[in-house]
């Protein structure tokens, strides 16, 4: 017989703003008229996040005193981890936004004016010259949020299921909407649904398998049945492995990390700042919750794959993204290689692992967003002064330092918050995952932790040397950078591009094509319209700020890291 | 100013706010950025006077003008500062080379290169790295010195890389990564370290780690992971190579920081934190490490003299010398702990002398080869002499401070290890071949075409290096003062580590 369950709306709350207001959002694409449609949506959207967040803040204090709570019949939990995540993920989402929002000083936002035309189209050209916007990211984005908040809150294997499921469409199909280059996007958005379905497959399978081996879906229930021995052990096993597998797909570890550097270098850039920092801080923390409250019971079994994964994803990160030579190719490897260091904290598995993790997870994002929201502005200008998408070859970037020195600095402090160099959050950061590696008995994975480390700061710093060190020749001291005639250097010019005559009027003159590529662009910084600059800024004071006095936020972090089991 | 005034973080502030006001000086008075930065470095110079007189020599075994506060207590880092009579000899000594680099710098960075712009982002990161390089000597906390010694990376890596030669990128790269290296597996020691100690939320003070019972395996790992990183930053043999190519690349008053300064804490943190930490182990690798820092001697010594580049020769001069370092400190006597301390300070103004000097020399003739010199002596008398000083000392020649130091640490490990000293000796003699070869080559014979009319140190130049020659002679014949500083530290670490010193029979020039 069915019951209802009795629906706590007060600790839902954070959850139910955000998916309330996607399906409002969807409404408000039918019924605002075009003109303000892009206001109205951006307005809502971030007004829906801050609600969230007020929510989450209103739960803190009862959650911290009590433990948590259960709701929905305990499908979701409502803890100290669960709020940190949700925390984290909504203070990244609105930053993240702030970014998307941009369209900087071309009237251009990242997207195809309608991705449901084909590239190349009359229909897309025509779309174009309407100037039409595809303002339903907003609402996309909110679901996709809402998917978020839910996955590392989840307590049983259903929930987690469609929580995953639901995160992941909506990035399925933001990822191949970007304005330009559009086959190299909607190509990123084919493997990254591929892939992505592929591993929800896995996973499904598993948890079909552990719920044969336990007859139950709920974590506690699994827990408990791990402790009692019976002879369906290989069907636990293998069930564990393959759920680990759907939730390592997502964190974008090796060797589920294919997708990666494809789908991040195809997505329009602001999205991939979204989903790099956000997706990755769901997923861990459904990843989290899985390890401590499900299988520690499974520890001496598990380890082995756990370490093995661990050190694959640190090693192979590293090591190809020191060979890359597209920038958004590079952060997606570096993003690959810092998931491995994020997960010697999930491996050391005690209180301490839990908040390095959770501390790591947030400036992981800050910096991740601050990063690409830089990639964004940098962008190519062909022999009209058109501006064209953004120069991602890393050797389109030599001399930004000299001529941007503001954005190039806090592009670098990023790269340094990433490489671990003391002073920066990103250096707590791995200190504290590598310290409860080490706490947890897992100093070889805390040492091949710093080796890796040590190689990807050669990457990073590469790049700095690149921005600041490269003999460009000084542009002319004019006031607009943007605005300047930049000048064509040899450094600045990209690889020949093929012959393809770009002939088209003003506005037109987008590559809209992977191949299509003017002969000679030069490297321009674009103008934010305000948006990108105040994320850019927010995430490199955070960065600094975290780095020398990051008290506060490992106190605040450190009370709410138990979970409920 | 009562002593409770906290000199210390003063000293670290002050080079902060002049960096700050560097940074932010409006359109209209950047002409003034010299100015700013040497006031600011002078002003540096006379809180240091002011900590000297704080400071109480009679204890200078203990550590002074403490402070201690909280950091980031839930990981159990403390800000702590704090020195001993070595602490602030050095402290002493970088402060005093900084305003030296400021006017050195005056007209190379920025007349011909470029706006004065540049010229104002050297000076401010330089500022920078002055308060770095004063909390790293005054750190009483081992996170706070691990942080200071990976971040002040940061402001050389791009002192070199913006502001070098032909090839420094390259040079900046290799160094940054050298040196970050060996400061992630030290940091890899450092958390090992932590969790065999008290722990809490001051488990990170030099205090509260110094004396706790280690596994013996576990102490030679974690002492290998500190000596690694100090190896690498000293440098020795065989983890030297970037050091060269960083002085070939980096402008002079860089090279004078980086070698002079930034290098002095690899063997200070040997001497502070290696033996204090790792006692039993330090005893285990000494004779490791002495054959280690002679090879480093004979080694850089041999190597200095085949260099065909100025630069590059100095760097090399500083091997040997980081050699002669690292062997007083391993070598355990009262007198040879004491010498390398001394050894230090003396080694910052000899090697910073002859850096800022061979900088004049090679931006006048556009060139660091050696061979592109000939016959100065008789066109720039003052520089050849100022040279000549410089290059004695760094032979260690009496009545200038370096032979003190010298001496002390050859004497002292004749005591206990006659063949090491005897052997490190040779370095001497090696020293006075590249010195004196090097200032023939450069100085005497004819005069080389094109060199006739090279003009002589101007008097902002003359300013530059007559402190350092004179800090070198005044500590040469009166080094009772500076003497008094480095020989109780070198008592108390002799404590420390645990073992008896051996007397010196024949103590010299005291």
């Amino acid at each position: 017989m069915f019951t209802a369950p009795h629906v706590d709306w007060a600790h839902l709350a954070p959850v139910a703003i955000v998916l309330l207001a996607a399906v409002i959002g969807v409404l408000l694409e039918a019924f605002v008229p075009a003109r303000v449609r892009r206001t109205v949506q951006l307005a809502f959207t971030l007004a829906a996040l801050a609600g969230s967040l007020v929510a989450v803040a209103a739960l803190w204090h009862g959650v911290r005193t009590s433990g948590g709570v259960k709701v929905l019949g305990g499908s979701l939990v409502v803890d100290g981890p669960t709020l940190v995540l949700q925390a984290t993920i909504l203070v990244l989402a609105i930053i993240a936004i702030l970014v998307v929002a941009d369209r900087t000083e071309t009237g251009e936002d990242a997207f195809a004016p309608s991705a449901a035309s084909v590239p190349g189209s009359d229909h897309e050209a025509l779309a174009r010259r309407l100037g039409l916007q595809q303002t339903e990211v907003y609402p996309l984005l909110l679901f996709a949020t809402g998917g978020m908040l839910v996955f590392p809150a989840t307590a049983d294997l259903l929930t987690l299921f469609v929580a995953l499921e639901v995160l992941s469409l909506p990035l399925y199909l933001l990822t191949g909407m970007a304005r330009r280059r559009r086959l190299l996007s909607q190509e990123a958005s084919m493997k990254y649904f591929l892939l992505g379905a592929f591993a929800s497959a896995l996973m499904l399978f598993g948890i079909a398998l552990v719920y044969g081996y336990s007859s139950s879906l709920h974590y506690a229930d699994i827990a408990t049945k791990i402790g009692s021995p019976t002879d369906l052990d290989t069907l636990l096993l293998v069930g564990s492995v393959l759920i680990l597998a759907g939730l390592l797909f997502k964190v974008g570890a090796v060797p589920f990390h294919a997708w990666t550097p494809d789908v991040y270098q195809g997505a329009p850039t602001p999205i991939t700042g979204f989903m790099a920092a956000c997706t990755k801080v769901a997923a861990f923390g459904a990843l989290l919750r899985f390890v401590y409250t499900v299988i520690p019971g499974l520890k001496w079994d598990l380890d082995v794959v756990l370490w093995t994964v661990t050190i694959a994803t640190m090693v192979v990160g590293t090591v190809i993204a020191m060979v890359q030579t597209d920038m958004k190719r590079v952060l997606a490897y570096s993003s690959v290689a810092h998931a491995g260091f994020i997960l010697t904290g999930v491996v050391a598995l005690d209180a301490q692992g839990v908040s390095s993790v959770l501390f790591y997870l947030f400036v992981y994002g800050l910096a991740t967003i601050g990063a690409f929201g830089v990639v964004w502005l940098v962008r190519e200008r062909d022999a009209d002064g058109l501006v064209l998408g953004e120069a991602t070859h890393l050797s389109q970037w030599a001399g930004i330092g000299r001529r941007h020195p503001w954005l190039a600095a806090s592009f670098a402090l990023f790269l340094l918050s990433f490489a671990g160099i003391p002073l920066t959050a990103g250096f707590i950061g791995k200190f504290g995952v590598f310290s409860a590696a080490a706490d947890g008995g897992a100093w070889p994975l805390a040492l091949v932790g710093v080796l890796a480390s040590a190689g990807a700061a050669f990457f990073y710093v590469r790049i700095v040397v690149l921005m600041f060190f490269a003999d460009v020749p000084e542009v002319e001291e004019s006031g607009e950078p943007a605005a300047s005639t930049a000048s064509v250097s040899a450094d600045d010019a990209v690889e020949p591009g093929t012959d393809v005559e770009l002939a088209t009027p003003q506005g037109a003159a987008v590559a809209t094509l992977v191949e299509e590529r003017p002969a000679t662009t030069v490297t321009t910084v674009v103008r934010s319209e305000g948006l990108a600059a105040v994320a850019i800024g927010l995430c490199a004071v955070a960065t600094v700020v975290l780095g020398v006095f990051p008290t506060p936020v490992l106190d605040l972090v450190q009370h709410m890291s138990t979970f409920l089991p | 100013m009562s002593s409770d005034f906290p000199w210390l973080t003063a000293l670290v502030v002050l080079p902060l706010v002049g960096a700050a006001v560097l940074a932010l000086l409006p359109a209209g008075a950047r002409s003034s950025a010299r100015g700013v930065a040497l006031g600011f470095s002078l002003a540096e110079l006379l809180l240091v006077v002011g900590a000297l007189s704080a400071f109480d020599t009679s204890r200078a075994g203990e550590h002074q003008l403490l402070e201690t506060h909280q950091w980031i207590p839930s990981i159990g880092a403390s800000y702590a500062v704090g020195v001993d009579g070595v602490g602030i000899a050095l402290i002493a000594m970088s402060v005093l080379l900084v305003p030296l680099v400021v006017l050195a710098a005056w007209r190379e960075q920025g007349s011909s290169d470029g706006p004065t712009d540049q010229l104002r982002a050297y000076l401010a990161i330089t500022l920078v790295l002055e308060a770095f390089i004063v909390a790293v000597f005054a750190a009483r906390d081992v996170f706070f010195f691990y942080v200071l010694f990976e971040a002040m990376l940061i402001p050389v890596y791009f002192l070199i890389g913006r502001f070098g030669g032909a090839q420094r990128r390259y040079a900046a790269i290799k160094f940054l990564i050298y040196s970050l290296f060996g400061g992630l597996i030290m940091l890899v020691a450092v958390i090992v370290l932590y969790q065999h100690g008290p722990g809490g939320a001051q488990g990170f003070l030099t205090d509260n780690l110094t004396g706790i019972t280690l596994d013996p395996t576990t102490e030679k790992w974690l002492f290998a992971g500190f000596f690694l990183a100090f190896a690498i930053k000293a440098p020795m043999f065989p983890v030297h190579t970037w050091l060269p190519d960083a002085a070939q690349n980096a402008t002079p008053g860089t090279s004078t920081l980086l070698v002079g300064v930034l290098d002095k804490v690899g063997t200070f943190g040997m001497l502070t934190l290696c033996l204090p930490l790792f006692p039993a182990a330090s005893r285990w690798a000494a004779p490791f490490v002495i054959v280690l820092a002679v090879v480093s001697i004979l080694y850089g010594a041999l190597l200095a003299i085949g260099q065909k580049d100025l630069m590059r020769l100095i760097a090399y001069t500083s091997v040997s010398h980081f050699g002669f370092i690292v062997l007083g400190i391993f070598a355990f006597t009262s007198t040879s702990v004491a010498g390398s301390s001394f050894y230090m300070v003396n080694h910052g103004l000899s090697t910073g002398a002859l850096f800022l000097i061979a900088g004049f020399l090679v931006q006048r003739r556009g060139s660091q080869q050696i061979a592109d010199f000939g016959g100065l002596q008789k066109v720039v008398p003052i520089m050849a002499g100022t040279f000549l000083v410089a290059g004695l000392s760094a032979l260690s020649l009496p009545g200038l401070s370096t032979f003190i130091s010298e001496f002390l640490v050859l004497v002292g490990t004749f005591a206990r290890h006659p063949a090491a000293a005897i052997v490190a000796t040779l370095g001497v003699v090696l020293a006075a071949i590249y010195v004196l070869w090097t200032y023939q080559r450069i100085f005497t014979g004819p005069v080389r075409d094109g060199l006739e009319t090279m003009p002589d140190m101007r008097v902002r130049e003359r300013w530059a290096v007559a402190p350092l020659i004179a800090a070198m002679l005044v500590l040469g014949f009166v080094p009772g003062p500076a003497l008094d500083l480095v020989r109780p530290p070198a008592h108390t670490t002799l404590e420390q580590v645990g073992v008896t010193d051996v007397p010196v029979t024949a103590e010299g020039s005291k």
